[in-house]
């Protein structure tokens, strides 16, 4: 029995919570990318560098605060910072698009040329981004970092495997939680969310109903900035900052999108979760589990870890060819949202 | 008395022009059916008159004001409305829904006008939970008719609102048609099926290759030989 709850621990521990919260932060950024592709009708590979942008600026303002003393107590400073980084964001996300998007958008360009300049643009913003904050490695969550030690859990309970609580994570979920139920709330009961899913749906239509297409853009801008921004600052929160990492994000938020079924924002919510866990499950070592689990005789002599975590984008990468080549519209029949 | 008049209408796509030297005009209370062979330029006519496509040449007048330069959504600010043939209604939306994207613009309280078209139509009501791209052919046709009249249009134009839908669907479609003509709306629709279209109409034109070829009451183009024999069957 206790070594049944010791290997359930272990999931916990390895897989589940870090599941959750890596989950969280792949569906916050596929939420962006597909809310994009359901109004603008283009992937925008410049998401993974609006998410970097948002961080750094959040980061900035995280160390201007420190440098003054003023803080969150047990709280991350950066959560103080965070409002500051999506204004930034959004403002972002505006200028890119009166100054790129929007011209495509009038030309009526096909979603492959917008794609290609999503691409340019991904490549502006790194730029800025490198040239402001360099390419190192920054690690900016401050206050309590652990909610739950796995040593106080070990105390706690006398088992033998211990369960820690990072307060990145717990800040992640809480957080996500709450953004989402606030965008989906959006899209359903509010008139502007209903007027931004009918634009979706039929764009004709919509504009014969009086909707101001201008507008849907621009709030769909708004949106994608508030979104890009937390998930970058999250995942940097929980992990560390690095401007290439968001390079290499882009692979498995677009596959989260894709999954689901790109342009149902439901459905970048799923996709970003089951991304997040087939990446942690493939690549984890389960031998810690199946020695509580099984009997002494059977006990694995190697590590049973499927593949090494370097392989971790493969994995969403080979997920999303299987999703393409099976079921293109994804698991929720996407496109509108 | 709001009417609609298009005067030496010349329009098409891409530089070649579909419809030449048309007029139009559609008074506030009346049904006025666009009729003619396929490729005719009917319901080029009727885009010409929102404003969907721009003008070579002509001018469209709204209750003596000159809108030929006025972008579709204005027009529908107007008291325009317009129900397209295909692609008319908010498929991934409730029925409910879709109505209240066809009163988006209204600032004032829409749920009477909701709760009209509930009494037009009232199948809508039954299914206005119900996402409109799960309904029947009739039954879209008349969301896309509710979402229309949401703006409580003085002229309403409709495009083939009978297409695809079955003969019986089709005749309660126009008794809700003059339905709609009773509370003084004015309706300049496009039909294929024309007998029973001139049937309930108070006055018809007939456009053949793009142009003007005949008009009159609904009754003179029903009993007109001419008529009958080029696409009434006889």
């Amino acid at each position: 029995m206790i070594d049944f709850l010791n290997s359930i621990i272990v999931l916990l521990n390895f897989i589940i919570i870090p599941g959750i919260s890596y989950g969280s932060q792949l569906a916050l950024g596929a939420l962006g990318v597909t809310f994009v592709y359901a109004i603008l009708r283009f992937a925008n590979f410049a998401h993974g560098e609006i998410m970097s942008f948002g961080a750094m600026i959040t980061i900035l303002f995280t160390w201007f605060f420190q440098s003054q003393n003023i803080g969150l107590g047990i709280l991350p400073t950066a959560l103080l910072a965070l409002p500051i980084g999506i204004i930034a964001t959004i403002i972002l996300c505006i200028i890119s698009d009166k100054f790129v998007f929007q011209y495509y958008r009038y030309q009526k360009s096909v979603p492959v040329v917008l794609a290609m300049v999503s691409i340019g643009v991904m490549f502006v913003i790194n730029a800025i981004i490198r040239i402001i904050i360099g390419t190192e490695t920054i690690k900016f969550s401050d206050g309590q970092k652990f909610i739950m030690k796995a040593k106080q859990f070990k105390v706690m309970t006398g088992l033998n495997e211990g369960l820690a609580l990072k307060s990145s994570q717990v800040i992640t979920i809480l957080i996500t939680i709450l953004l989402l139920t606030f965008t989906f709330w959006f899209l359903q009961k509010t008139k502007t969310g209903k007027s931004m899913r009918a634009f979706s749906d039929n764009e004709d239509l919509a504009l014969l109903s009086g909707i101001n297409p201008d507008r849907v853009v621009f709030i769909t801008w708004v949106i994608v900035g508030v979104l890009a921004c937390v998930a970058g600052t999250l995942y940097g929160l929980d992990k560390s900052y690095k401007p290439i990492i968001y390079l290499n994000l882009v692979l498995p938020i677009f596959a989260s999108a894709i999954v689901g079924g790109i342009g149902s924002p439901f459905g970048a919510v799923v996709g970003g979760y089951v991304i997040a866990f087939s990446e942690i499950m493939v690549t984890y070592a389960y031998k810690k589990f199946f020695v509580y689990i099984l009997p002494s005789s059977l006990e694995p002599s190697g590590l049973v870890q499927l593949l090494s975590t370097d392989y971790k984008f493969a994995v969403s990468f080979s997920i999303l060819v299987i999703v393409l080549l099976i079921r293109p519209s994804g698991i929720f029949k996407g496109r509108v949202l | 008395m709001n009417n609609l008049i298009g005067k030496n209408l010349t329009a098409g796509y891409g530089g070649v022009d579909i419809i030449k030297d048309i007029n139009l005009e559609v008074n506030e209370g009346e049904i006025v059916v666009i009729v003619g062979p396929n490729g005719a330029g009917k319901s080029t006519a009727m885009k010409a008159l929102l404003g969907m496509l721009s003008l070579t040449s002509g001018s469209v007048e709204y209750s003596n004001k000159e809108i030929s330069s006025m972008l579709p959504q204005n027009r529908i600010n107007l008291g325009l409305a317009f129900v397209p043939q295909t692609n008319n209604v908010f498929t991934g939306m409730t029925v409910e829904e879709n109505l209240e994207m066809g009163g988006f613009l209204r600032e004032d309280d829409i749920i009477h006008t909701i709760n009209d078209v509930y009494d037009l139509f009232p199948i809508l009501k039954e299914k206005r939970n119900q996402s409109a791209g799960e309904l029947s052919g009739g039954q879209r046709q008349q969301v896309a008719f509710g979402r229309a009249l949401m703006t409580k249009p003085k002229i309403l134009m409709l495009d083939e609102p009978t297409a695809g839908v079955s003969p019986i669907v089709m005749d309660e479609l126009f008794s809700r048609i003059i339905e709609v003509r009773k509370t003084g709306v004015g309706i300049l629709m496009v039909e294929q099926n024309a007998k029973q279209a001139l049937g309930i109409a108070d006055r018809g034109y007939v456009l053949v290759n793009g142009k003007n070829s005949r008009e009159g009451s609904g009754e003179e183009l029903l009993n007109n030989p001419e008529v009958r024999k080029s696409f009434l069957g006889g």
